[in-house]
């Protein structure tokens, strides 16, 4: 595990990776069936990617109740859970995603956003 | 799946039981079956281990396979620390008797936006209780999430239906948390886990530590309310529940030698007691720890079992030492009858002490005990806990059937010695006192029966003495120059043999005077005898000679007669 760096250092380290990997984001939704919460989810996950990452996304929604060992895998506790899984480093956002600046500092396009 | 379950608890509470030595008898046979209990206590008390060997002993002892999920440890790390108390986790997991989760909880890795649940520990519980149908389930420490997660209030709602759910899995939990300040756990756990509650305690007192356990609360169910001393030792957890032994137990009227013949004689003629505790109290080299070894020499004789607690002497030192007086216990210990558990009393705090015996003696199994000394245990503790624990530990014994010898060192001085020891000797049957008694510039031990309860015992002081070829318990010497012993004892035994072999002398010389006053005597008779009958044959001789003139005579007469030509017959003179 990587020890807490500074947030600005981080952002420069990611800001290269993402140049490095031509911006690509690959997002992977964690739902557990047809809940309300997952379906909000989904729905501002979409919303957002439409608006900032048009064209270089990809969202892969995982229902756990069909495939529950992925929760170990991943370690996922709380559901919906949104994993950046690229660019590195993977990226954690719990919760519906209903505030779309704190789902963009997670996602880590808060200067994007303010742009 | 629930209902199932229900129905089968109608009269007393399920329970499922733990295989933990001890924490069985304090719960009154387990944990609450399908469901949660609390574990609380803070770092480093062992909360982790205790749910390991309850999840170890589940799968191993009753068929119930577990899942642990670990929120704080890696399982590579469980796994390890665990290897020590002798679990076999990794062949546990690879027989599926076991399922192990590691759930990372890092909060600057999570973003939090908006509603979320903890469906994902639902699913990945659900997946693992599923996988291996378990029927136990550890959560280690799930308070973790307070620290990586921010909204208190989803938290506690989740966490309640977490614990409801697992009430509905029919799953027997446990749910370990830290120690908070003034609460049992940092976050309140106990409002949602409130069937049974256990508190462990890891407390160091004069820089001893001693771990302790204690039931707060089990609904619905009778339970040990006191703080029992617990180990965790090289075979897992082991809780003791000995004070509740109490003064039930069976007594044996059998009777077993002391090892020493005289000894024996002392104590009613035939020994102590199988299962009484006995006390040998004296000051320093008195021989407490040659008649402690003489007893488990005779205990291994009649091919019993010892267990021989040295808290002064190493076990080769104890071993030589004997040897030097002619008790040879090392074929005892080769042959596995003898054992010796050798620690310094401070090494562990009171309780630890005692823990450590019970397991040992539960262990090994020993008919007889030796306790080499208490004294220097009570070091370790105050009057009050020593004999707290005194009293456990034999009453533990007792129950046991075991007989247990106990010493212990005192100062020389006689009367404080009993009154100091009053604490310990209420509790002893049979309490032997080794004395030092000086006289005439120097020291010899002395041996006396205190007191021995249901046998007539000898009042009597005796000498103890300790030579190459063992003990020797002799009568002292009483007498008008009082109690006399060691040399002393020698020099008046020496006087008396003189005096008497003078009394011999004198009286064979008596005996002769008087054999010569009667051979003087015989002579004297026979002298006179002889001289009796030479008289006797003289006066026969006269007697003849007399009788032959008498005739002569008469002859004479009638010849006379005739040739005087007598007209009358001459009468015979005899009248015949």
């Amino acid at each position: 595990m990587k020890p807490k760096t500074k947030r600005v250092a981080r952002k420069s380290y990611s800001k290269a990776a993402r140049q490095e990997q031509g911006g690509h984001y690959d997002l992977r939704l964690y739902v557990a069936g047809q809940s309300p919460k997952s379906l909000a989810a989904f729905a501002n996950l979409k919303e957002l990617c439409e608006v900032h990452l048009a064209g270089k996304y990809r969202i892969e929604v995982i229902d756990l109740v069909k495939k529950p060992q992925l929760a170990r895998d991943d370690q996922i506790i709380a559901i919906p859970t949104l994993v950046r899984r690229l660019p590195q480093p993977i990226r954690k956002i719990i919760g519906d995603l209903c505030d779309r600046r704190q789902t963009l500092i997670g996602l880590e396009l808060s200067e994007k956003a303010e742009n | 799946m629930v209902q199932k379950k229900s129905v089968t608890k109608n009269r007393s509470l399920p329970k499922s039981p733990t295989g933990i030595a001890g924490l069985d008898e304090i719960t009154d046979g387990g944990l609450p079956k399908g469901r949660p209990t609390l574990v609380c206590g803070s770092a480093g008390c062992g909360k982790s281990m205790l749910g390991v060997e309850f999840l170890v002993r589940g799968a191993t002892e009753y068929n119930e396979p577990g899942v642990l999920m670990t929120f704080e440890e890696l399982p590579e790390d469980v796994i390890t620390n665990s290897r020590s108390l002798g679990f076999d986790l990794d062949g546990l997991v690879a027989k599926k008797k076991l399922f192990v989760d590691y759930v990372r909880v890092e909060r600057n890795e999570i973003q939090e936006t908006g509603e979320y649940d903890l469906a994902g520990i639902f699913v990945r519980l659900n997946y693992a209780i599923e996988s291996i149908g378990a029927k136990r389930v550890v959560l280690d420490t799930i308070e973790t999430l307070f620290t990586g997660l921010t909204n208190a209030a989803i938290l506690r709602a989740e966490l309640r239906r977490l614990f409801s759910w697992l009430k509905e899995k029919g799953v027997t939990a446990i749910i370990t948390g830290e120690k908070g300040d003034g609460t049992l756990t940092r976050n309140g756990l106990e409002e949602y886990v409130s069937d049974c509650v256990i508190m462990l305690d890891h407390r160091v007192v004069d820089q001893v530590s001693t771990r302790r356990l204690r039931v707060v609360k089990y609904r619905g169910s009778t339970h040990g309310t006191n703080e029992y001393p617990f180990l965790i030792g090289e075979t897992g957890f082991s809780v003791l529940p000995i004070s509740s032994v109490g003064l039930g137990h069976d007594v044996s009227r059998e009777r077993i030698s002391s090892g020493i013949p005289r000894l024996d004689a002392m104590l009613g003629g035939k020994g102590f007691y199988r299962g009484s505790s006995v006390l040998i109290t004296g000051s320093a080299g008195t021989g407490k720890s040659s008649l402690a070894s003489y007893f488990v020499d005779a205990a291994s004789r009649r091919g019993e079992r010892s267990l021989y607690f040295a808290f002064e002497e190493s076990p080769q030192q104890i071993v030589r030492n004997m040897q030097s007086i002619g008790l040879d216990l090392e074929p005892w210990t080769d042959k596995g009858l003898l054992q010796f558990r050798a620690s310094r009393p401070t090494l562990y705090g009171l309780e630890t002490h005692l823990a450590v015996m019970h397991k040992q003696i539960e262990e090994f199994k020993p008919r007889a005990v030796v306790i080499d000394p208490i004294s220097n245990l009570i070091n370790t503790g105050s009057v009050t806990e020593v004999r707290s624990m005194l009293l456990r530990l034999v009453d533990f014994l007792k129950s046991r059937k075991i007989t247990a010898l106990f010493t212990s060192l005192s100062s020389r001085d006689t009367d404080s010695l009993e009154k100091t020891e009053i604490g310990i000797s209420s509790i002893m049957d049979t309490w032997l006192l080794l004395r030092d008694i000086e006289l005439g510039g120097e020291r010899n031990r002395g041996i006396n029966v205190l007191k021995s309860r249901g046998m007539a015992h000898s009042n009597q002081i005796r000498e103890f003495i300790i030579t190459a070829n063992g003990i020797d318990i002799r009568d002292v010497y009483v007498g008008p120059e009082g109690v006399l012993t060691g040399s002393m004892r020698l020099a008046q035994e020496a006087r008396e043999r003189a005096e008497k072999l003078e009394r011999q002398v004198e009286i064979g010389s008596k005996q002769r005077q008087l054999e010569r006053k009667r051979a003087a005597l015989e002579a004297q008779i026979a002298a006179l005898r002889a001289e009796f009958e030479a008289e006797e044959v003289e006066v026969g001789r006269v007697l003849a000679q007399e009788n032959q003139l008498v005739k002569q005579l008469e002859i004479d007469e009638v010849a006379m007669s005739r040739s005087r030509q007598a007209d009358k017959s001459v009468a015979p003179r005899n009248g015949n």
